[in-house]
């Protein structure tokens, strides 16, 4: 073993309890960063997951952003358009089989069409305003997040025997309705439709549960009086990372808006990097509350030791030494703090994965605590630790290596 | 033959509020294989002129020179690095590490060196030891040792890297007359045997009357007594 490292041990090793206590200190520094690490990782990764479930990765609707390329600017070199503006008469995406031809060559993941109008549903005295959003039964599946969500019934029911509904359970209780009733579609156009109830859903968004009713895209065609078109498409991609490319190059080929699903929740995703802004700012608190236990025993150490540094500097060691066996000290308890501390945030983690509560207000969903196991955590965390330690043991590191070896001398004669 | 340590106008103040003068204009010469006392009432200045010679602490004026080689442009590892190779220290307390049995304690400075292999360093700090009558004590720590016995341990740390210059501060000053004697016995021994030069503070004048030379301390300056030719101002 190096000397200067001997030397080291044994101070640390001559004052056991007191090492003890700024071991632990850097370890449940270092555990609890970890676990709320994961915590706020893991609640993060499933909101995304969550926000990436249920709406489509990119969505293209039928507006505009920016005015179209004039023939005229075609065709006439000279000609110059000015106050131009997106025009605003939602006819829907022009020509739906050839836009959704094109995409099909390319798009790697799975895409649907549909109308969404606005419209209201009636059923004996009630009213609710709805969404009324046309659908095709075979692919709204691969796109739609409220597959999984049928309480009665499924979107395959639409086609048995024409004119029938899929609407969200709370609606349905807002209405009063039930599986097998008929309600009325009113629609913008002034339009009016019966529909049976085939299927009743509950995803746990209350916007989508009493705001949404699905019909076959031809009756919402019908209802809407817009024959054969669409003013949505949905894309679900393999990997939603990439849905800001599809989005841009969509957006270039058919010259409708599409949105990316980062785009239209961007607000979020700034909010979730606040988080973790608010997450690494505690974890350097706690940090720099553990680096002051180290500091404190450094410092003891370094003058309770002022005499072997005498000594030390007399037989002729120089300052640099004396500086790095007290950073050495200080990094042995920021390690061995580090790791035991992996091992408390580890199994501290692993008892909070172990926790279920249920969700009061519907007594239905059973959920556990949403964690993220990452190695970068403990990576992250023992690193704080490491250099909080280095810091600590730095500083009366400097000021032992400067003591004057007389003063001392002098002082024990 | 250039001596060994050489100084002139040797000065050291502290620059208190009111200015403190611990050494002035000291100028000497100690060449290889002496026995120098340096002599003087207590806080007449001789301990401060043993640190400035062992490079422990740094002269306020003049010049210093250990081995032909001018200290006064030296960094602190050059100093530090001096002391290790040229130099050992005893003082008035053995000053030993603790934790560390006596053969640990004489290898510090061997390892420090990084000159012999570690099994080398052992069986030298064992044969350092015995040769100062500690051969059954090598494993103890300094707490269970006596004064003497310490003191000796200590004079073997100060010659592990075999410097040519070994200085003592009081060595016997805090010892009894029987360990005294042993510990002043080996002083001489490693002058007269080892070829060493030893300069040792002390305010006991018979023991200063039996080493080679005297050299007389009074506020800081070299006192010239009658009766000794051979000092130097």
């Amino acid at each position: 073993m190096p000397l200067i490292l001997d030397i080291a041990v044994t101070h640390i090793v001559g004052r056991g309890r007191q090492t003890i206590v700024a071991v632990l200190g850097v370890a449940v520094g270092v555990g609890f960063s970890i676990a709320m690490a994961a915590l706020m990782q893991g609640g993060q990764d499933d909101f995304i997951r969550q926000l990436v479930d249920t709406m489509p990765h990119v969505d293209i609707t039928d507006e505009h952003r920016t005015a179209r390329r004039q023939p005229a600017e075609d065709v006439f070199t000279t000609v110059a358009i000015s106050g131009l503006r997106p025009r605003d008469d939602r006819r829907g995406i022009i020509n739906p089989t050839a836009a959704t031809a094109r995409l099909e060559s390319w798009v790697p993941g799975r895409f649907a069409e549909s109308l969404k109008a606005q419209g209201v549903i009636r059923y004996s005295s009630r009213e609710v305003g709805a969404a009324i959003i046309g659908i095709d039964p075979e692919r709204e599946p691969a796109v739609s997040p409220i597959v999984g969500d049928f309480v009665k019934g499924s979107f395959a029911a639409l086609t048995a025997g024409g004119n029938n509904v899929v609407i969200g359970e709370t609606m349905a209780g807002r209405l009063g309705a039930g599986l097998g009733d008929t309600i009325t579609a009113v629609s913008s156009e002034g339009l009016t439709r019966d529909f049976k109830i085939v299927g009743l859903f509950h995803t746990g968004t209350t916007a989508r549960d009493e705001g949404e009713a699905y019909l076959l895209l031809k009756n919402a065609q019908i209802l809407s009086a817009r024959p054969n078109a669409i003013n949505e498409i949905r894309i679900k991609l393999d990997d939603p990372n990439h849905a800001p490319d599809v989005a841009r190059r969509a957006e270039a080929e058919l010259g409708y808006k599409a949105v990316a699903w980062q785009e239209a929740n961007e607000s979020i995703l700034e909010a979730l990097v606040v988080r973790n802004v608010i997450m690494y700012t505690v974890v350097g608190a706690i940090m720099l509350v553990a680096g002051f236990g180290i500091y404190n025993i450094i410092s003891t150490i370094t003058h309770e030791k002022a005499r072997d540094i005498a000594i030390m500097k007399s037989l002729g060691f120089p300052e640099s030494d004396m500086r790095r066996m007290f950073l050495l000290e200080g990094m042995a308890i920021g390690a061995a703090g580090s790791a035991i501390g992996c091992a408390f945030g580890l199994s501290m983690i692993y008892a909070l994965s172990l926790i279920r509560f249920e969700i009061a207000a519907t007594g239905q969903e059973i959920t556990r605590l949403p964690i993220a196991w990452s190695a970068l955590h403990y990576v992250i965390a023992s690193a704080f630790a490491l250099g909080s330690a280095a810091v600590a043991g730095y500083l009366p590191a400097r000021r032992a290596a400067h003591l004057n070896p007389v003063e001392i001398i002098r002082g024990a004669t | 033959m250039s001596a060994l340590v050489e100084t002139e106008k040797l000065t050291r103040i502290l620059p208190e509020t009111v200015p403190v003068t611990l050494v002035k204009d000291v100028t000497l010469s100690i060449g290889e294989t002496e026995f120098v006392a340096i002599t003087g009432p207590s806080g007449s200045g001789k301990s401060s002129l043993l640190y400035l010679l062992g490079l422990l602490d740094r002269p306020t004026d003049g010049k210093l020179s250990i081995g032909g080689r001018d200290t006064g442009p030296m960094t602190e590892r050059e100093r530090a690095a001096t002391r290790l190779s040229m130099i050992g220290f005893v003082f008035q307390f053995h000053f030993l590490l603790p934790e560390f049995t006596a053969r640990e304690n004489v290898e510090i400075p061997m390892r420090r060196l990084g000159r012999l292999a570690r099994p080398k360093m052992r069986e030298r700090a064992g044969e350092l030891l015995t040769s100062l009558g500690l051969g059954e004590h090598l494993d103890k720590r300094p707490d269970q040792l006596s004064g003497g016995q310490r003191q000796r341990v200590a004079v073997a740390r100060a010659l592990a890297n075999d410097p040519p210059l070994i200085l003592a501060d009081e060595p016997t000053g805090s010892l009894d007359s029987r360990s005294s004697e042993q510990v002043f016995a080996t002083l001489e021994n490693l002058v007269r045997e080892r070829g060493k030069t030893v300069v040792a503070a002390t305010h006991d004048l018979d023991m200063a009357a039996r080493m080679d030379r005297r050299i007389h301390i009074v506020d800081g300056k070299i006192d010239l007594l009658p009766g000794q030719p051979h000092l130097q101002a």
